[in-house]
């Protein structure tokens, strides 16, 4: 891989992805080979919006290297609150620290917070933009799980604000998926999405059922419907429904089929199909920590090394 | 004399923008920022008929030319444009509009929640794409009236 932040999926090229969770799979395989390797190692957190998963994972996996992290904590106890530019923000913390992970609540942020720094950047989801480390611990499950090519992904859910989804589906373009989309209609992807898998010369259906497709996938991978964007309560509830999974819808799958879910949810898995061989949501959650060590690894070699 | 010569005169020095989209006309000045405080002589035609184009607009400037920041933005908005640069009565230079790849500080990102729209230190930029422009940022794509957008006060 041979960039020097990682802004959007859509920079990432199958050789990338592949180099990526190689190192995540010969990481897994032995976690304590890599415990000091990149000793000394600060990696700075910088999350402007609540984050579990990933800011935790990250965090994990700076240690799990044998580093450190530190955080600008929340919002409101850092200078933000007294008007200071993201620009700002990155460009000091940068000083601190040999990477930087960013989540922010606006489209774009990790673009421009990478125009201001030198140490690389890692997206870590900028409001319904991108989020491709997320992507590539996803990838890490479905390689595990289907491997790569040749398969029928169906993605359903909040697909128009949903970054996950965006990311995603970019980087499945790189292989020999069908993409499968099922969401309502007013949550479809967003023009920009579809034009870049159009681009990309991807199989692309988009449907607002799940059931016409079930049987055909290898891989449902499922996101939350968010209540808070529908500007009517009714509206939500006349959609949400349509969209949520238990163990007898997955009875018309194939016995193979792999959910997943970038977490969290709230009730578009139904708990029962946690104890089904479908599941593979919590899986996916663990996966983050060495498909992010293997991130780092990488991103800070191109880099020369750490400081 | 044809009809459109007869509504807007020859100018001595300056430029000459024809086979703009009907209509666009107002936006095109504001592109330019030109508002008729500056003193330019100005004269605007309107829907006026046009064999290329149907109905076309066209605006002379007097004592102005323009920069190719302006020439990229305009091309967005009157790709079918032709700018003619006027000397002493006489069209000295005559170009069709090129769509560049890039434009920038010149478009405002219709995406509220995208970053350029926050308060930081950077100028908006976009990729020209086969149908519209791109934001370099959020990704957001204007398809259709991209005039709407213009960052120009």
């Amino acid at each position: 891989m041979r960039h020097d932040h990682l802004i959007s999926a859509a920079q990432l090229s199958r050789s990338d992805v592949e180099a990526v969770l190689d190192r995540a799979g010969e990481i897994a395989d032995d976690l304590a080979a890599y415990r000091d390797s990149r000793p000394g190692l600060v990696l700075g957190l910088c999350f402007f919006e609540p984050s579990t998963r990933t800011k935790m994972s990250f965090d994990a996996a700076a240690k799990r290297l044998g580093g450190s992290t530190i955080d600008m904590g929340s919002v409101e106890s850092s200078s933000v609150t007294k008007g200071e530019s993201l620009a700002d923000t990155v460009r000091v913390i940068e000083g601190y620290a040999d990477a930087l992970v960013l989540r922010h609540p606006s489209e774009g942020a990790a673009k421009l917070a990478s125009d201001f720094v030198d140490v690389p950047l890692i997206n870590a989801g900028d409001g319904a933009g991108q989020h491709p480390s997320q992507t590539l611990l996803d990838l890490y499950t479905i390689r595990e799980e289907n491997g790569l090519d040749d398969l029928t992904v169906g993605i359903m859910g909040d697909l128009k604000y949903g970054r996950t989804v965006h990311s995603l589906a970019a980087a499945l373009a790189n292989f020999e998926v069908s993409q499968h989309f099922i969401s309502p209609e007013s949550l479809r992807l967003p023009r920009s999405v579809r034009f870049d898998l159009h681009e990309a010369g991807a199989q692309v259906r988009e449907h607002t059922e799940l059931e016409p497709v079930l049987s055909e996938l290898d891989v449902l991978y499922v996101t939350r419907i968010q209540r808070e964007r529908f500007p009517d309560e009714s509206e939500y509830r006349a959609v949400a429904g349509e969209y949520q999974i238990d163990a007898d819808t997955l009875a018309a799958g194939r016995d193979d089929l792999t959910v997943m879910h970038p977490l969290p949810r709230v009730d578009e898995i139904a708990p029962d199909v946690d104890e089904t061989d479908h599941a593979r949501y919590f899986q996916q959650a663990h996966n983050g920590v060495p498909v992010r060590m293997a991130l780092l690894e990488m991103l800070l070699e191109n880099h020369g090394g750490i400081s | 004399m044809s009809d459109h010569q007869l509504r807007v005169s020859k100018i001595r020095n300056g430029t000459v923008i024809d086979h703009i989209a009907a209509g666009q006309a107002l936006n095109v000045l504001a592109i330019l920022g030109i508002d008729g405080s500056e003193g330019y002589g100005l004269s605007i035609a309107m829907n006026v008929s046009s064999g290329r184009l149907g109905r076309k607009d066209i605006l002379k400037i007097e004592d102005r030319e323009l920069s190719q920041s302006e020439v990229d933005v305009l091309s967005l908005i009157a790709p079918e444009a032709t700018i003619n640069i006027v000397r002493d009565f006489e069209v000295i230079e005559k170009n069709r509009v090129e769509r560049p790849d890039r434009v920038s500080g010149l478009l405002s990102c219709p995406n509220h929640n995208c970053i350029t729209n926050a308060d930081e230190p950077v100028e908006t930029a976009f990729e020209v794409i086969s149908d519209g422009v791109r934001c370099n940022y959020c990704g957001t794509i204007i398809h259709e009236d991209i005039a709407d957008h213009l960052a120009v006060e």
